[in-house]
């Protein structure tokens, strides 16, 4: 059965319920017709040896070709409808994961490869139904009439063929799961492994070309290769020996199924017919070792996907929002406590902050200091312990958090650039947007000549790999000032650009910042003469704050910095 | 079939053995069917004695058999053929120098080799032997029923290939539009993913909600086109489906009629019932197999197109432009006259004052010598990588003292890293040469391993801390471990780790800070103290305050006595140096311009940063 992986879809609509039903079916009156095909072909013959008149034969011809004719038929509407149903159920579960992952969540911090993981989970749903529950379906239909068949031609060989089709459709699959449990728990970590050793010879070619640690490195790729390997051989064999079973038990079952009925003295046509219906019967039994087998991993992906689904969100959702307070926007955040980890020191400790409309505030520290947390709680990311952060007077926790992104937000931590052109990398945040504001956006983030040279349908690739790290960062400023958010939030908009770019990417956001209401996270002080304000923050506490001129007479973290920047700044 | 991958099956002898095990057991299970068809025939006609029953279960025993050891040596077979395809990538990744892993797709590599290549299962377990089967059992089958019955076998002869004409005539037509939907549904795939990722920033400006009803609309339009297309793809099965069934109702009818008329036994309609059906079956297992075995086929194309070097954006390593103008691009080095390379003026005040500028090696020369700083000099030295037309150098002149520490500043993309590049051996100049200690670069092995190498972003490796920091001198004891990590300020982080230096790094290094990595990083250097070469790729950008101040403490430590150059464009890092060295457009900026670095004297700022760190 072939199977669309990778195919996303829409939400299945309507009656949603009843393709699946349509499938089954479609797939079990296909088994069927084989069934029936086979059954009456060898009544035919059998019969037809008897020599009786050729009118009581009439009925098994019609019945050969009437089932010749539909099983084909059924099978093409079952394979239509099985893909049909397959790839709505993976359209909903995908929709359904990426509105789970909507609310900010832990899963923002999962890194790619986690995250990639989980979108191929939602493959696994089509395979739940193209893999299992359909043929499943069918295996039991065709089991069910085949030993029916038999409960009226000979009770006794009826029940030997249950017995067989017992341990080839569930006994023999139930070992196949058990058995992939324990393979699957044996073979992840060894495929990590490998893609560990891999994944380290790729991105870590220069360190360790550079150390001459090439070889080792080589090595160690090539043991978890062949650790890999060895594994998947016994696996493998352990996968024969079920098939190898099934053949078995399907053989032994039509011989003592002959035996039966002769034994019983039965004519030679009904010995034929339940011999030969014993035989087709397995047909659809046999694959249901493999689909045990893929069942395991097909209910770990769901167990996976029904986690990120119950992961808690980071943030409480009021019931009734409040209104978006009209007017320029004055923040307060009062006593603010945010902690990641109830076993660790709190990331902000009581900070107190007021953003006042038009007043622009430079947020400074070091790293690990709590500055994009306090960014991240303005964002309504993250739940503080204990404060308050007001919007003209209304808490944050009363508004909806994309009310409270619409009030403030901006340049966010490691931006990410889509597989699409430069035009969408930016429409996203200005989705009203005109050529003549796009082009300004662009402009003041200092992005224009790339732009040009690039295009502005240029596809920007995988992880933004045509761009650099200071046009990324550009990108993602382009953005933020495109948006136009009432409190414009900077989160270190400098990063991994060169000094001279950096300082005039400065000079250009301080004069484009004018007037607005801007928070600024930043590791550069050049410039902060004039911010209204600079806070400090030292372990998640305001050690500082003040006026850059008022911070630069006393002492303290904020003057060392200014000291050693200054001595070199203005040098080129 | 895919000749590549079947030819790689063949070359290599254990996988070969495998392989022809698993087709022969499979051809032969298929073969047993015959077998098992007579007896049963036999047995049901009362030709044979119910004891014939035996024989039966004796047949169906070697078949089990047969299947189990066609599964079990297709496994061996197919891991076989993974490892070597995965011991060619990666060889061919190491054969392509390490500087291009950056550029390309690295992370569809790392795919591809590890989890990519088990696409291929489907295609060498499944598909293969199906295809063997395929190719001998219809025959066998059509051989025993001309024997046994004419009429039948006739049928069976003139419908048997109505099957791969007719899944020819439909897929010719549909194939096209079948590979194009294939594709747009996988860039579908990859646009979830891509979605999924950038939710983050889709979040902060509001767009979530709205990506969501995109994703729906988009695959609800691309499920209707698929449906469409498959209403057509799916005929081939139709037709393969009916040509099984009707013709086994097109041998089952005349041969009742015959037998009614006597002209034919029961043993030999039965055995052509219980037959027929054989014949088709194989073919009909190769139509289930195929779809899941051109994933292995995708999979295998993209190995194999790695492997010939004409992957996607898949230039051959910038290693390969040796050669002096060997591509015809080169214009001539001369275009900006021969003037000197500015700022050439050797400086040979190492900082450290203890330098053992021993005359440079005559001939030879493979590498510094052991605990000496090298004279680094080049000679009009232009660097084109392949798939680009600006040259990365250009013409670039400059000698570098021993002793000396150099800053390498300027924009991104000026040639900064490319002539880190060029020192590291990781690029050869396309034209000029490189001189140390006035012979040029020969073996790149033994060269680096008098060097020491702190890139931008170090990679920091998924072993313990240990082992990363000994990356470059495996065989040095963990006092030493211990006393480069103090020295590059390491210690104190590494000891607060759950298990100290026996800490597994976790994925990508993703438990460590940047800061942090940069120091692992500075400690492998501090791990070679024989290395009279020191070459820094930026160590503090993405750094903060205080751990520059760390990292630029421990570079200064370790910079003493040596040869460095280093890339830079924080001030702190750049004040550490002797002389600067402005880059730009992949030349050298000529001294006098705003380029000229006061000679490092005692500033204040120096002074606080040191009373700011543990030195």
């Amino acid at each position: 059965m072939i199977d669309l992986i990778g195919v996303p879809a829409g939400r299945a609509k309507g009656r949603a319920s009843g393709r699946p039903l349509l499938a089954a079916a479609a797939g079990a009156a296909a088994e069927l017709a084989g069934l029936g095909l086979i059954a009456s072909a060898a009544w035919l013959i059998t019969r037809a040896a008897e020599q009786p008149p050729l009118a009581a034969l009439s009925v098994a011809i019609v019945g050969v070709r009437a089932f010749a004719t539909t099983k084909g038929v059924f099978r093409y509407g079952e394979r239509l409808a099985g893909h049909d149903v397959a790839l709505r159920a993976q359209a909903t579960t995908r929709e359904r994961l990426y509105r789970a992952l909507i609310p900010p969540g832990s899963t923002d911090r999962q890194g790619a490869d986690l995250l990639s993981r989980m979108v191929d989970d939602t493959d696994a749903v089509q395979d739940l139904l193209v893999r299992c529950l359909l043929p499943a379906a069918a295996a039991l239909v065709t089991g069910v009439a085949a030993v029916t068949v038999g409960l009226f031609l000979l009770p006794a060989a009826a029940l030997v063929l249950l017995a067989g089709l017992l341990v080839a459709g569930v006994l023999i699959p139930a070992g196949t799961a058990a058995a992939a449990r324990r393979w699957a728990a044996r073979i992840a970590p060894a495929r990590a492994d490998l893609a560990a050793r891999v994944a380290d010879l790729v991105h870590g070619a220069a360190d360790l070309a550079a150390y001459g640690a090439e070889e080792r490195a080589l090595a160690a790729a090539g043991e978890a290769d062949a650790r890999l390997a060895g594994l998947e051989r016994r696996q493998a064999r352990a996968n024969a020996a079920a098939s190898a079973l099934g053949v078995l038990v399907q053989g032994l079952t039509v011989a003592a199924v002959v035996l039966t009925a002769q034994g019983a003295g039965a004519g030679s046509v009904v010995v034929a017919v339940l011999a030969l219906t014993s035989l087709v019967s397995f047909e659809p039994v046999l694959p249901m070792a493999a689909a045990g087998e893929r069942l395991t991993g097909v209910l770990a992906a769901l167990r996976r996907l029904r986690e990120v689904g119950a992961a808690p969100a980071a943030v409480t959702e009021p019931d009734a929002p409040a209104e978006v307070p009209a007017g320029p926007a004055t923040v307060e955040v009062r006593n603010l406590v945010v902690r990641h980890d109830a076993s660790r020191a709190p990331a902000l400790n009581g900070v107190d902050l007021t953003l006042t409309p038009g007043r622009r505030v430079a947020l400074v520290g070091p790293s690990g200091a709590g500055k994009s947390t306090l960014l991240s709680a303005l964002m309504r990311l993250v739940e503080p312990e204990s404060g308050t952060i007001r919007v003209n007077g209304v808490d944050v926790r009363d508004l909806a958090g994309d009310d409270v992104r619409r009030v403030m937000t901006g340049l966010t931590q490691d931006p990410y650039v889509f597989q699409t052109s430069v035009r969408d990398n930016l429409r996203l945040a200005g989705p009203e947007a005109d050529e003549a504001e796009l082009s300004e956006a662009v402009r003041r983030a200092r992005l224009d000549r790339w732009v040009e040279r690039t295009g502005w349908d240029a596809v920007l690739g995988e992880d933004g790999r045509t761009l650099s790290g200071g046009q990324l960062q550009r990108l993602a400023l382009a953005r933020a000032l495109l948006h136009d958010p009432p409190v414009l939030l900077l989160d270190e908009p400098a990063e991994a650009l060169d000094e001279t770019t950096a300082d005039a990417l400065m000079a250009d956001l301080l004069d484009a910042t004018h007037d607005r209401t801007t928070l600024l996270v930043t590791h550069r002080l050049r410039g902060l003469e004039s911010m209204d304000e600079i806070v400090v923050l030292e372990n998640g506490t305001v050690a500082q704050r003040g006026t850059h001129d008022e911070l630069v007479s006393s002492p303290g973290y904020y003057r060392d910095l200014w000291r050693s920047e200054a001595l070199t700044a203005g040098r080129y | 079939m895919h000749k590549d991958l079947v030819r790689l099956a063949l070359g290599e002898r254990a996988v070969r053995l495998h392989l022809v095990a698993c087709l022969a057991a499979a051809v032969l299970a298929g073969l047993l069917v015959l077998l098992q068809a007579e007896l049963l025939a036999g047995v049901l006609s009362g030709r044979f004695a119910a004891s014939a029953l035996i024989l039966l279960a004796l047949v169906v025993g070697v078949r089990a058999l047969l299947v189990l050891a066609q599964g079990a040596a297709a496994g061996r077979m197919a891991t076989g053929v993974k490892s070597a395809l995965r011991h060619r990538l990666l060889a061919r990744l190491q054969e392509s120098g390490p500087v291009r892993p950056a550029s390309q797709r690295s992370g569809e590599l790392v795919t591809l080799t590890g989890r990519g290549l088990d696409a291929l299962d489907p295609y060498l377990s499944g598909y293969l032997p199906a295809v063997a089967v395929a190719g001998v059992v219809p025959v066998a089958v059509l051989v025993r029923l001309f024997a046994a019955d004419l009429p039948s076998a006739l049928i069976v002869l003139v419908t048997l290939p109505l099957i791969p004409i007719f899944g020819a005539l439909v897929g010719m037509h549909t194939r096209a539009v079948t590979e194009h939907r294939w594709r747009a549904l996988s860039r579908l795939g990859g646009h979830f993913l891509d979605v999924v990722r950038g939710l983050p920033t889709l979040r902060a400006f509001g767009r979530a909600r709205y990506q969501a009803e995109v994703i729906q609309r988009v695959a609800d339009a691309h499920r209707s086109a698929t449906m469409r297309t498959l209403r057509v793809a799916f005929l081939s099965s139709l037709v393969l489906e009916l040509a099984a069934s009707l013709s086994l109702a097109m041998v089952a009818v005349p041969v009742g009629l015959r037998l009614l008329s006597g002209s034919l036994d029961l043993s030999t309609a039965l055995l052509v019932l219980l037959l027929a059906p054989e014949a088709y079956l194989p073919l009909r297992t190769m139509g289930s197999r195929f779809h899941a075995a051109m994933e292995g086929v995708a999979a295998a194309d993209e190995a194999f197109a790695v492997l010939d070097g004409r992957a996607e954006n898949g230039s051959p390593g910038p290693g390969a432009a040796d050669g002096p103008g060997a591509n015809g691009m080169a214009d001539g080095p001369g275009a900006n006259g021969r003037a000197d390379g500015p700022g050439g003026g050797v400086r040979a005040d190492g900082p450290g004052g203890g330098v053992r500028a021993d005359g440079p090696g005559e001939t030879g020369r493979t590498g510094p010598e052991r605990g000496t700083a090298p004279e680094i000099r080049l000679e009009h030295v232009t660097v084109r990588y392949p798939d680009r037309s600006e040259a990365a150098l250009e013409d670039v002149s400059l000698v570098i003292a021993p002793g000396e520490r150099v800053a390498l500043v300027g924009e991104s993309g000026a040639g900064k890293s490319t002539l880190l590049h060029l020192l590291l051996g990781f690029v050869s100049p396309s034209e000029g040469r490189v001189l140390v200690d006035g012979a040029e670069i020969g073996d790149h092995d033994s060269w680096r391993a008098g060097l020491a190498f702190v890139p931008q972003r170090p990679h920091l490796f998924a072993t313990s801390v240990a082992e990363n920091i000994a990356l470059g001198a495996p065989g040095v004891t963990t006092g030493e471990i211990e006393a480069a990590a103090r020295a590059a300020q390491a210690e104190e982080f590494v000891t607060a780790l759950p298990r100290g230096y026996d800490t597994v790094v976790g994925e990508r290094g993703v438990n460590l800070s940047a800061g942090q990595r940069q120091r692992v990083a500075l400690a492998r250097a501090f791990c070679r103290p024989e290395a009279g070469l020191l070459l820094l790729d930026e160590p503090t950008a993405r750094l903060d305050g205080r751990s520059e101040s760390a990292v630029v403490s421990a570079t200064r430590d370790l910079t003493e006595g040596r040869t460095a150059v280093i890339v830079a464009h924080r001030p702190a890092m750049i004040e550490l140096a002797d002389r600067v060295i402005r880059i730009a457009d992949g030349r050298v900026v000529p001294a006098g311009e705003p380029v000229v670095k006061e000679p490092a004297t005692r500033s204040p700022a120096a002074s606080v940063r040191e009373g700011g760190s543990s030195s």
